[in-house]
């Protein structure tokens, strides 16, 4: 007999894993689809065992056509599916962008609301493993910059295992970003998790000296980080974004206001990246709140390398948050 | 695997009514075009707009084989497919115009229109774009259990997409019925197919994904109509997708901003001795199946109807500016 106080331990693969068997088994509509996906058991082993249980009709390996089975999943989509498209890795997804923002964005729209295209796209982001430039991307700051599409970054265990089931709710497409560096992360959730909302920011840590405002892979750094200048008294509010559109900036408005000092930590590139959108956010929106200058730890602007020790400097990283957070507090005008 | 249809076995069962449908069609769509063109010069049109004359017999032939539940996918150059699967002239005619009677209430304009009534999935300007789209449709059909087929019109510009050679390849690996027609129209834009192919057989091309294949004359809406009836009975029939060439041309520019600095006048001009209205009439008299005051009549409904189709746009509202942010998102929650 199942209760609520009951946990049980996942890897966000696993998360994931479930959440993709939940919804099969919900709907008869729900299918996965993507580059081996089925016989593989998933680039990340995230779909590891689901073609047993499912079947090829429903886990379908495609072959190398980024382009053509993302459009295969609108196409789906239109025509009465829930398909979940997997693309191996945001890299993959640059040769499927055409489909992405030139069809599922503007299908709605263009039809004057008489077509909306129900389908999520998973996909893996984010660097950190020496898989180097063309391997580590972040590139779903770009996705958010487009209207029509949400864009979810789960970062936590039970975002992974939750936001899912309501992202194939939505009528419109989805994009989910799993950051490649979590899929071995252990956590707890109940047993009982279900679907979370894919529409509001979360305070992971509150804290009342300054806002970090971060989402996926750079979460754990943030809170790290605030755990390690609260030994010297600093108190670190850490807010994981987990959709970048659309984007909840009330809640980082809200912190910040009360903080009155903010960092944001984004794997993307500074330039033209989400980082400069909250910075922009919370200029327009939070101003005279501020006794600092917003910051921004991004990664440096090179093609991510392959050597270790490149690459760690090339990434946002705890040591570089503490410093900047440090500065922040102590430099108080 | 390719093979030429025989014009000679579809006249060979010419039935006048018939015949003289398929003439009101292209006389249908020959008008709204021309119409369309000469708005376009006094301006209540705008933005870019592509004109099917010259083309008709094509769309005429593949969409009189269809079934209303059936799915079709066009492209940029599609007023001809929105009109002849039923969306009525003066939605085409109000979408063009920006208005809110349109279609797609004057957000797509041309290029984009769509009817989910008649199953009509756009209106695509992006080249090669529909066609993974097309894909997925008849994907959601097999996996459905329903007997559609999704029809896929595209020129032979798209056949030089990457979309397209992983289209035919996942159609074909999936045995999906999709039937692919090509409107080859010897130019992708500007460039002639001999310059942007190196086979210019194009139903080879799709022979070489295992996809049943053939061509034919597209001038010619009987030819047109018998070899789109033999693919779609046999895509209809779960044998998979099928891929029907149809020769045609393109008498107007590619858009109103074209020169045609590409084609010589003496090209077009002996393209249009094999007019696909004046070759169904020629054919029609051949048979001694047309009588002198037929065309009359035809043309007089046509005049009507696109007379009419022009009041309503114009009589049509502007969708107030403070719709604006409408249909980027859903209103309604997902079924």
């Amino acid at each position: 007999m199942k209760t609520h106080n009951q946990m049980a331990k996942l890897t966000y693969r696993e998360a994931i894993r479930e959440a993709i068997r939940e919804a099969m088994q919900k709907d008869e509509r729900v299918f996965l689809m993507g580059e081996d996906v089925g016989r593989y058991g998933g680039s990340y082993a995230v779909s590891m065992g689901l073609l047993e249980e499912f079947g090829p009709e429903r886990i379908r390996d495609t072959p190398l056509s980024e382009s053509t089975f993302v459009g295969a999943g609108i196409g789906a989509a239109l025509g009465g599916m829930r398909p979940i498209v997997e693309i191996m890795t945001v890299n993959f997804s640059l040769l499927a962008m055409d489909q992405i923002v030139n069809n599922a964005a503007t299908y709605l729209h263009m039809s004057g609301g008489q077509f909306n295209v129900p389908l999520v796209i998973r996909m893996a982001t984010g660097g950190g493993r020496q898989v180097a430039a063309q391997h580590s991307h972040s590139l779903e700051g770009w996705y958010a910059h487009i209207p029509g599409i949400k864009v979810l970054t789960p970062a936590t265990i039970e975002d992974a295992r939750g936001m899912l089931w309501t992202a194939l709710q939505d009528p419109d497409p989805v994009l989910i970003f799993e950051h490649a560096g979590l899929y071995n992360m252990g956590g707890e959730v109940s047993i009982n998790a279900g679907p979370v909302d894919i529409d509001q920011a979360r305070i992971r840590r509150s804290g009342r000296d300054l806002t970090i405002i971060t989402y996926g892979g750079s979460l754990f750094k943030a809170l790290n980080a605030a755990e390690t200048v609260a030994k010297e008294d600093i108190d670190v509010e850490v807010i994981d974004l987990r959709t970048l559109r659309p984007l909840d900036d009330q809640t980082f408005l809200d912190s910040v206001a009360k903080t009155h000092r903010a960092v944001v930590v984004d794997e993307g590139w500074r330039s033209v990246g989400i980082s400069a959108e909250i910075s922009a956010r919370i200029m327009e929106g939070v101003f005279y709140e501020l006794d600092a200058p917003v910051e921004r730890i991004c990664s440096a602007e090179v093609p991510i390398p392959y050597a270790k020790h490149m690459e760690y400097t090339a990434l946002p990283q705890v040591e570089t948050i503490v410093t900047t957070v440090k500065r922040m507090v102590h430099h108080d005008g | 695997m390719t093979k030429k249809s025989s014009v000679k076995d579809a006249v060979t069962q010419i039935d006048r009514a018939h015949a003289l449908h398929l003439l009101h069609q292209m006389l249908r769509i020959r008008r709204l075009e021309e119409k369309s063109a000469e708005l376009y010069s006094s301006m209540k049109i705008r933005g870019f707009l592509h004109l099917y004359i010259g083309e008709e017999a094509v769309a005429v032939g593949v969409i009189e084989v269809l079934k209303p539940e059936d799915n079709v996918v066009a492209t940029y150059r599609e007023h001809a497919h929105a009109l002849l699967r039923g969306m009525s002239a003066g939605v085409i005619m109000a979408e063009m115009y920006g208005k809110q009677e349109g279609c797609s209430r004057g957000r797509g304009g041309s290029m984009h229109l769509f009817d989910v009534k008649t199953r009509l999935f756009g209106g695509n300007a992006i080249v090669g774009g529909g066609l993974p789209l097309a894909v997925g449709l008849a994907l959601a059909d097999k996996m459905q259990g329903k007997q559609h087929v999704t029809c896929c019109f595209f020129g032979d510009g798209a056949v030089a997409e990457g979309e397209f050679h992983e289209s035919m390849n996942l159609a074909s690996l999936w045995q999906l019925p999709v039937l692919f027609i090509c409107e080859n129209n010897l130019y992708a834009m500007g460039t002639a197919l001999r310059f942007s192919h190196s086979v210019t057989d194009l139903a080879s091309k799709a022979s070489a994904y295992a996809v049943a294949a053939a061509s034919v004359d597209g001038m010619d809406a009987l030819a047109v109509e018998a070899a789109a009836k033999h693919a779609a009975t046999a895509v209809r029939a779960g044998k998979g997708p099928y891929f029907l060439e149809c020769r045609t041309y393109r008498f107007r520019p590619h858009s109103m901003f074209d020169a045609e600095l590409y084609r010589s006048k003496a090209e077009v001009e002996e393209w249009k001795k094999r007019d696909p209205i004046v070759t169904l009439i020629q054919c029609l008299e051949d048979l001694g199946l047309f009588r002198e005051t037929d065309l009359q009549e035809l043309e007089l409904q046509v005049a009507t109807e696109i007379e009419e189709a022009v009041t309503f746009a114009e009589a049509g509202a502007w969708e107030p500016v403070e719709e604006l942010m409408r249909f980027v998102y859903s209103e309604r929650e997902a079924k």
